[in-house]
């Protein structure tokens, strides 16, 4: 993979990549080995000095039970993200896949939601379980359902899941598309030939094929559960009602500007750090590893 | 197709006619509303599915501000708009720019430390903004630059989604190009500009697209490091207006919703080809 041909220069690239490395040096590297330092600094009640306590700010946040429940709401929420959004896509595209005419039609028609922004999407669904008004509301409670995310946190919960996974289904069922696609009509064609039906075909065949997407979705979509969404949080509960939403990226931005605990926000950014690295390194294992062709 | 199935391919529709209409129905009660007035939508419940006949006056509320009969008042949208589409464009220019430089440069030449370089870029593919957030507000506020353009956009250039894009990239452009252009005379810039850039332009599209929803969309950033209302961009407008809560007039919240909604959807739309070949090659 590395190239044969290069161009010699002493000066050249590093004038080409100076802008990149510069930005990133400030906004990217500075401020994270500034969570790092503040994540083992106390400051002091009156804003004073920053003193070295070590790991106390993470013991400290292990033993609080508010930011255990935070970790706890946010598997909980993305693991619901992540799966129903993947489930509702993939059956979109497989559809969409079987479907010979119309299939960019229904393409367009399902991948503009990807330009809406989670605040707005988030609106839009406050909007539709917002009473008196709220359409979705109306039809619950008229199903006997006492719909109310002021105070239900299964409620706010389902709420904010809905508005996530809506929004993510464009880009899950492109992803899913694009995959199925990929897959060798002739493979499938002798399954038929040999017999097997749709659903047959789809498990044994077409699903392991689609792995290394699933897998590639699946982490995107945990990613995104963790962190873009908390605009939509912010838009509908505030991560409410009492705690109940505040998604670990919610309480560090919480902590760190409305309860101006710096220590505290910063071992918690830290710890989601660990998180996304871990993350990504898993996916760039599995995709090494399991490529198939 | 080797079989035919047709209730299947009947089924298939219907689940994507389906589909289309459960992912339309939030955005068209959205434009319902917005074309109600406040009393209307008050007092429906729920809301009416047809829509009403305040379009007009709605939207010039959203966008020009002004007083509504029931007493709040309304900031004008359009600024807000204004600032949406700069950091938008900024930030999707600013990083296809410097990714396609910094690309160019981890490729096509041989220099000390150049794997160090390449790590160094790599490495902030793993860390979205919203987990520095602490740390790169007090480097933004250090620098003096809250509430400007400067400080909504460039902590969000830092990421090098675009720079390994281009990279993957460069790196199947076939060697003889380059060869042919060394014979033909032509420097490293002259075979980048000429050669490279016109063979980058779906790629660039398709990032260009990526980028400005990405910046469009942006929430937190711009809620930390914008205090003052006229740096707001459109998503943070939108909220502070149901932030109320005591009266809200949801008629001019969904058409300030609309507006905010139709730039970007306008861009995928128009760039619908080219966004569909970046999204999926660029995860590869």
């Amino acid at each position: 993979m590395e190239k044969r041909v290069r161009f010699a220069s002493r000066w050249l690239p590093w004038v080409l990549v100076a802008p990149q490395l510069v930005i990133v040096g400030i906004f990217f590297f500075w401020p994270a080995a500034q969570a790092l330092l503040h994540s083992v600094m106390e400051q002091d009640v009156f804003g004073g000095d920053l003193h070295f306590i070590g790991a106390d700010n993470f013991r400290r946040l292990f033993n609080d039970e508010t930011y255990l429940q935070s970790f706890r709401v946010t598997a909980v929420f993305s693991l619901l993200v992540a799966g129903i959004g993947l489930a509702v896509s993939l059956l979109l595209a497989v559809m969409a896949d079987r479907v010979v005419r119309g299939a960019r039609a229904y393409r367009t028609l399902l991948i503009w939601p990807y330009a809406v922004a989670p605040a707005v999407a988030g609106v839009l669904w406050m909007f539709m379980f917002a009473s008196p008004m709220g359409v979705v509301a109306w039809a619950l409670q008229q199903a006997g359902i006492d719909w109310n995310h002021r105070l239900d946190s299964g409620h706010a919960l389902s709420l904010v899941v809905l508005a996530a996974v809506w929004k993510q289904i464009s880009y899950n069922f492109l992803f899913f598309l694009a995959g199925l696609q990929a897959i060798p009509r002739s493979l499938i064609e002798a399954a038929t030939i040999d017999g097997a039906r749709p659903w047959r075909r789809f498990w044994t065949i077409v699903f392991p094929l689609l792995s290394p997407t699933t897998f590639f979705l699946l982490v995107i979509n945990v990613v995104y559960a963790f962190f873009d969404t908390f605009a939509i949080i912010d838009a509908t509960t505030q991560g409410g009602p009492g705690k109940d939403t505040a998604i670990l990226v919610y309480k560090v931005y919480y902590d760190g500007f409305k309860a101006l605990d710096m220590g505290g926000s910063a071992a918690q950014s830290v710890i989601l750090m660990a998180i996304v690295i871990a993350l990504t390194v898993v996916q760039f294992r599995y995709i090494e590893r399991k490529v198939q062709y | 197709m080797v079989e035919r199935r047709p209730w299947l391919d009947a089924l298939a529709h219907a689940i994507l006619i389906l589909g289309v209409l459960a992912v339309a129905f939030p955005v068209y009660l959205t434009f319902v509303a917005s074309t109600q007035s406040a009393q209307e939508i008050a007092s429906s419940a729920p809301l009416s599915l047809l829509p009403g006949r305040h379009l007009a006056e709605n939207y010039r509320l959203a966008l020009l501000g002004g007083e509504t009969s029931a007493g709040s008042r309304f900031a004008p949208g359009l600024p807000m708009l204004g600032v949406s589409l700069v950091m938008a464009l900024t930030i999707a220019i600013g990083k296809i720019v410097i990714s396609l430089l910094s690309a160019f440069a981890i490729v096509y030449f041989r220099f000390p430390l150049r794997q160090l370089v390449f790590w160094a870029i790599f490495v902030t593919l793993m860390l979205p903004v919203e987990v520095r957030i602490g740390p790169t507000y007090e480097v933004i506020a250090d620098l003096g630059l809250l509430n400007t353009y400067v400080g909504l956009t460039v902590p969000l250039i830092a990421s090098a989604t675009a720079t390994f894009l281009f990279r993957q990239f460069f790196l199947t452009v076939p060697d003889e190009l380059v060869e042919a252009a060394r014979v033909d005379g032509a420097g490293p810039l002259r075979f980048f500009w000429d050669v490279l850039l016109p063979m980058s332009r779906t790629s660039i599209a398709a990032l260009f697209v990526i980028q400005f929803i990405y910046g469009w969309n942006q929430y937190l950033w711009p809620l930390l490091v914008t205090t003052d209302e006229s740096m707001y961009p459109i998503v943070l407008g939108i909220k502070r207006l149901i932030a109320g809560e005591t009266y809200t007039e949801w008629n001019i919240v969904m058409a300030t919703a609309m507006l905010a909604m139709l730039p970007p959807v306008v861009v995928v739309l128009a760039m619908q080809r080219w966004f569909v070949k970046g999204l999926v090659d660029s995860e590869k």
